[in-house]
């Protein structure tokens, strides 16, 4: 066989490897979506749930999902921030910075039910905090942070070394440097890499279902006080997610309708994932031209 | 087979006290871990003058340059004298950050930041404390015109210095450095990631700038050595063997290995 042929057989196979991971991709998308988005209507977006007649809607679930990965996104960016700063530009390569290395990568294999669990135990039950947002929060939290970390760090050291240097000739100091010459061109990945976790925080449920609850209980959206038990933003009420209400929907939903309200509700989150994930990709491309000033 | 020398043989110029120095050296060491990358360089850099720094690679030329403003602190030892209006600048306790505005740097490759032009030279300057806008427009127009750069980008300040060629890129590198006003300006190689054109204009900018500015330059050119320095030290395996005018090197090197170099007969 020639070489020409082989290279032929070989490009042949590499394509159909593509198809076959883009096809099941698109299978699995229009499936979804094909049996969810005949039951999504106004209505299913913003009513309460009803659990026993199936007229329920996901509005509270909804924004539930929103809510949570707002708080989990303010604790978890601000000490990603620091570590994977701290990782790319001050940590020595020694042995305390392999062990520090080999701690996050055992924390994000960490399955999320085992997560939730801990937090569970933890928050829920030893603090007693209860189910609610703030323990969701922190446990997804745990389960976003090793992510988060080494994207900024890769982002962070993907910056030639050369910049650093032409930041130190110019007498600016090392943390000077860092913050306004290295972050401002990491940004781009940087943000690229929030969405994209927040598209998965957003699609999580095993480390929520016993830590932010299972139940949604109903809000009054007329009521913006983050101390009062009725409002939506009250950080310490129980608040189901829509991944976990899909999740319980097929467990244990009572409505007759129960299949086509879950297929309805996974459209919705499958829609949010891939918006997450467009997202990501303008606002990425957008900062490194803002922050480049290449137009 | 290189041929084997005797560091035992040098030619080091020195000055008298009519001289004024900008920069000096006494038995300046760099050691990186075990490996001992310079040896006693005792040199002396006169005022006004451009001294360019030759060598084969792996000869010492940039580790000692790069020591001079302290660069070197974070990936090696450094250890004797640098003498800097009467300071020794290696003390510990000297404040390095300072002492990098007095001695400006320019790399090897073109590092402008990702911001525009404007803001590549007005980064620092505000970082300093220089906040004052009609401050910042002069101090922009005179670094690009002294780096000869303000013709080309004067109606595209706001352009991403990205955009730039290579040669303007590093000219804007050269603008940025001076813009900080310092008294000397390291250069580590500065022509050779560019093309013979840019080269030149570079060359015709440090001949103007050497007025203001104290220039060290690290070449692997020799023919840019010869066109642009007054003075001229060559480095051998981490030894400084000759440091002589231009003039004389090229035409009279005083020890073998000098002239084996600049011949071409090396190794």
């Amino acid at each position: 066989m020639n070489a020409k042929r082989k290279d032929m057989i070989a490009t042949v196979i590499i394509d159909l490897i593509v198809a076959i991971v883009v096809g099941i991709l698109f299978f699995l998308l229009a499936y979804i979506l094909i049996k969810g988005l005949p039951h999504v209507s106004w209505s299913f977006l913003t009513g309460a749930t009803d659990s026993f007649d199936g007229t329920g809607g996901i509005g509270v679930q909804l924004f539930n999902s929103f809510y949570l990965l707002v708080l989990t996104m303010l604790i978890s960016i601000p000490i990603s921030l620091g570590a994977g700063i701290y990782l790319a530009e001050y940590a020595k390569d020694n042995w305390r910075t392999s062990l520090i290395r080999s701690a996050i990568e055992v924390l994000s294999s960490l399955p999320s039910v085992v997560v939730g669990l801990f937090g569970f135990l933890l928050f829920v039950v030893k603090f007693k905090i209860g189910f609610s947002v703030i323990s969701g929060a922190i446990a997804l939290t745990f389960f976003n942070l090793p992510l988060l970390t080494r994207n900024i760090e890769e982002s962070l050291s993907a910056v030639p070394r050369s910049q650093r240097e032409a930041g130190l000739s110019l007498g600016l100091s090392k943390w000077k440097t860092e913050v306004g010459i290295i972050l401002p061109v990491a940004l781009p990945g940087i943000v690229t890499g929030v969405v994209l976790s927040a598209g998965r925080v957003f699609g999580e449920a095993a480390a929520l279902i016993y830590t932010a609850g299972q139940s949604a209980p109903v809000t009054n959206f007329a009521d913006w006080n983050p101390m009062d038990a009725a409002s939506p933003l009250n950080p310490f009420r129980p608040a189901e997610t829509l991944a976990v209400h899909i999740w319980k929907m097929n467990t244990e939903g009572l409505a007759s309708n129960a299949a086509a309200l879950s297929a309805a509700a996974s459209a919705v989150l499958i829609i949010a994932v891939l918006l997450f994930n467009l997202g990501a990709r303008v606002l990425g491309s957008y900062l490194y031209r803002r922050v480049t000033a290449s137009k | 087979m290189l041929k084997q020398y005797s560091f035992d043989k040098t030619a080091v110029q020195t000055f008298d006290d009519q001289t004024s120095l900008a920069l000096k050296t006494e038995n300046l060491q760099v050691f990186y871990g075990t490996n001992h990358a310079m040896h006693d360089a005792n040199l002396a850099f006169p005022k006004n003058q451009i001294t360019a720094l030759i060598g084969a690679s792996g000869s010492g030329k940039s580790t000692y340059l790069r020591s001079l403003n302290r660069m070197n602190d974070t990936i090696a030892t450094v250890t004797g004298k640098i003498w800097y209006h009467g300071v020794d600048i290696n003390e510990p306790n000297v404040n390095i950050y300072e002492i990098r505005r007095h001695i400006g740097m320019v790399f090897q490759r073109p590092n402008p930041f990702a911001k525009s032009i404007r803001e590549n030279i007005t980064y620092a300057l505000r970082a300093n404390g220089v906040k004052n806008k009609t401050e910042l427009t002069e101090r922009i127009e005179k670094s690009l015109r002294g780096a000869a750069l303000w013709d080309e980008v004067k109606d595209s300040l706001d352009k991403s210095a990205l955009s730039l060629s290579g040669g303007q890129q590093q000219r804007l590198c050269i603008a940025r450095s001076i813009a900080m006003a310092p008294d000397v300006l390291l250069l580590d190689e500065p022509c050779s990631a560019l093309d013979p054109i840019s080269t030149v204009k570079v060359e015709e900018t440090l001949l103007e700038l050497q007025k203001q500015y104290t220039i060290i330059i690290v070449t692997h050119n020799m023919q840019q050595a010869a066109r642009i320095s007054s003075q001229c030290a060559f480095f051998h395996l981490g030894h400084v063997m000759e440091y002589t005018p231009t003039g004389t090197m090229f035409s009279n090197p005083q020890i073998p290995v000098t002239q084996d170099y600049i011949s071409g007969s090396f190794g």
